[in-house]
């Protein structure tokens, strides 16, 4: 495909005895948002490392920006650009001084240098503490600076590793914005997270990765699609509650063990009233009651038959 | 799209501004490399001084050995500065813009050494103040300051590589401590010769004591070959060990 800017077939990775890539295959066209969706520890950051010439893969190829990353380094690192899961700042330099330094490794004439600098600080909102140390700044202006120093280089390929885990909702919204920012200037970003609402909201296209394996890939109303919708969660103190309840409601799944039925809703206020008064027909109480939406557990849950828990 | 990219010259250049900037901004490696030294120099010349019979001016004696201390407490930094580069996030930053193991490393080695060249600078100073009188001509001198940058060069290789071995950044502050009191047993601050049995056989032997009467010998107008020799040879031995065990370990690690 010649305008895929990430191209992976039959990557491979273990350490030891511990298979972490298993086989992944994906593309990814110029200009997009891909996401790989994940629980800790299911490989998402081994795959970043090998996309981003940090690690070699024992098998398979990645192609970057049209360049093969095991041949190719520096053409791959030329195009890249990389916001890691910790943030990579320097604590004992300020703000400014941390962008001045990726303008000076970039190799940036002095002047234009200078504009890319406090046009970042602007941009990213850093302008108040581009004086002081990175060591006094709070995590989501960590995360900002970090995407700041990455953006120097105008790499055409950008790739987030879990850039907004341990934010609160507001940076994370800030965060979003800024990703949106950037495809719409036509870079093309790969993006990891272990939030569902998150890769719902940026991406163009999801993969689930789970133990080394990609075990779905689509747009994320695909990928919905394939997992419970909204649902209502009813649980009973006797087993004989749960028998009649399970017959008086349609689509129900039952889980014995907790005396709980999962019932599918839309969660808004008729259905659940139409729920309530079903119950009271019957005169069945619940002891618990609650609303879920799918979150990624659910995800896990349908897609690999484990929970994110288990994955790990 | 910057379409020029650097050479590791320059990065090299980069890197050791910012490892400089590191070091001037952490009050505790300013002290312990520039002050610190001071502080033993006034320490033992005013207050053991007249203790130790060394056979002329105690600061004569004292100033050379205090030189090569003072080296050694300027590592004591960057061991950590190396170490926390490794286990944060900024090395692979470095990586993936192609900076090289090279600029990244001799960008600490470099820092290190002016740090070095600085803290002798303010120490022989203050030794003058006091009434440090030594023979040297400029060409001794000149010796005296090549001895003290090839062995910044050598001890700052040990120390980046001993950073880099270490797992944590706790542990790195810990691998530099054995150089910082290695001239404590060396004739740094009295002669071998005063030592017990044992001490003073490693007195005599071990690498500092050789660097030290070098630096002594040109002070004095007094230089021993026998000594340079030994002196240099240590230097290029221990900075040769430290320049390929911190390659290896960077391949290894980063």
């Amino acid at each position: 495909m010649t305008n895929s800017a990430i191209a992976v077939s039959g990557l491979r990775k273990a350490f030891g005895d511990k298979i972490v890539l298993d086989g992944i295959d994906l593309d990814v066209r110029a200009g997009t948002v891909f996401s790989l969706l994940g629980p800790n520890g299911a490989g998402k950051t081994t795959a970043v490392n090998v996309l981003t010439t940090l690690m070699k893969a024992d098998g398979g190829t990645v192609r970057v920006a049209g360049h093969d990353v095991a041949t190719e380094t520096k053409a791959v690192r030329a195009a890249i650009g990389v916001t890691g899961q910790f943030a990579a700042v320097d604590e004992l330099l300020t703000g400014q001084e941390n962008l001045q330094l990726m303008v000076d490794l970039n190799g940036v004439p002095a002047t234009e240098g200078k504009r890319i600098v406090a046009q970042l600080l602007e941009r990213f909102e850093l302008v108040e503490s581009a004086q002081t140390p990175v060591s006094t700044y709070s995590g989501g202006m960590r995360r900002k600076l970090d995407l700041a120093m990455t953006l120097v280089g105008s790499p055409r390929i950008i790739f987030l590793d879990e850039p907004t885990t341990g934010l609160d909702p507001r940076s994370r919204r800030t965060m979003w914005e800024i990703i949106r920012d950037l495809v719409a200037d036509g870079v093309t970003i790969f993006l990891t997270t272990q939030y569902l609402e998150e890769a719902d909201q940026l991406a163009d296209r999801v993969a689930v990765l789970d133990q080394g394996r990609l075990v779905a890939q689509g747009t994320a109303d695909e990928l919905k699609r394939q997992i419970p919708g909204t649902h209502i969660k009813l649980r009973f103190t006797t087993v004989t509650e749960l028998d009649t309840a399970a017959r008086i409601f349609t689509d129900v799944t039952r889980d014995d063990e907790a005396l709980a039925l999962r019932v599918p809703s839309d969660a808004g206020t008729d259905s659940l009233r139409a729920l309530l008064d079903r119950l009271d027909e019957y005169s069945l109480s619940a002891e618990e009651f609650s609303v879920h939406t799918p979150d990624l557990d659910d995800v896990f849950l349908a897609l690999t038959g484990h929970t994110t828990e288990a994955a790990q | 799209m910057i379409t020029q990219r650097m050479s590791t010259k320059s990065h090299s250049i980069v890197m050791f501004r910012r490892n400089f900037a590191h070091i001037t901004r952490n009050p505790t490696s300013v002290f312990n490399a520039v002050l610190m030294p001071i502080v033993i120099l006034l320490m033992f010349v005013y207050m053991f001084g007249d203790a130790f019979d060394v056979g002329v001016d105690y600061i004569d004696y004292a100033t050379p050995g205090l030189i090569l201390l003072a080296v050694c407490y300027g590592l004591s930094g960057v061991a950590v500065s190396v170490s926390s580069d490794m286990t944060k996030g900024i090395v692979n930053r470095f990586k993936v813009m192609d900076v090289s193991r090279g600029a990244v490393l001799t960008g600490h080695v470099v820092a290190s050494v002016l740090t070095n060249l600085i803290a002798i600078a303010a120490l022989i100073g203050v030794a003058f103040l006091i009434g440090f009188n030594p023979s040297a001509s400029l060409l001794e001198w000149l010796g005296v300051v090549g001895m003290v940058v090839l062995l910044g060069l050598a001890t700052g290789w040990f120390t980046v590589a001993l950073g880099m071995a270490a797992k944590s950044v706790e542990t790195a502050g810990m691998a530099a401590v054995p150089l910082v009191m290695l001239p404590f047993f060396s004739s740094a601050i009295v002669p071998a010769e005063m030592m017990g049995q044992g001490l003073r056989q490693f007195a005599e032997y071990q690498p500092f004591t050789p660097i030290i009467e070098t630096l002594r010998g040109l002070l004095n107008g007094a230089a021993s070959s026998g000594d340079a020799i030994a002196a240099v040879a240590w230097c290029v031995g221990i900075g040769l060990v430290g320049y390929l065990w911190a390659s290896l370990t960077f391949n290894k690690r980063a």
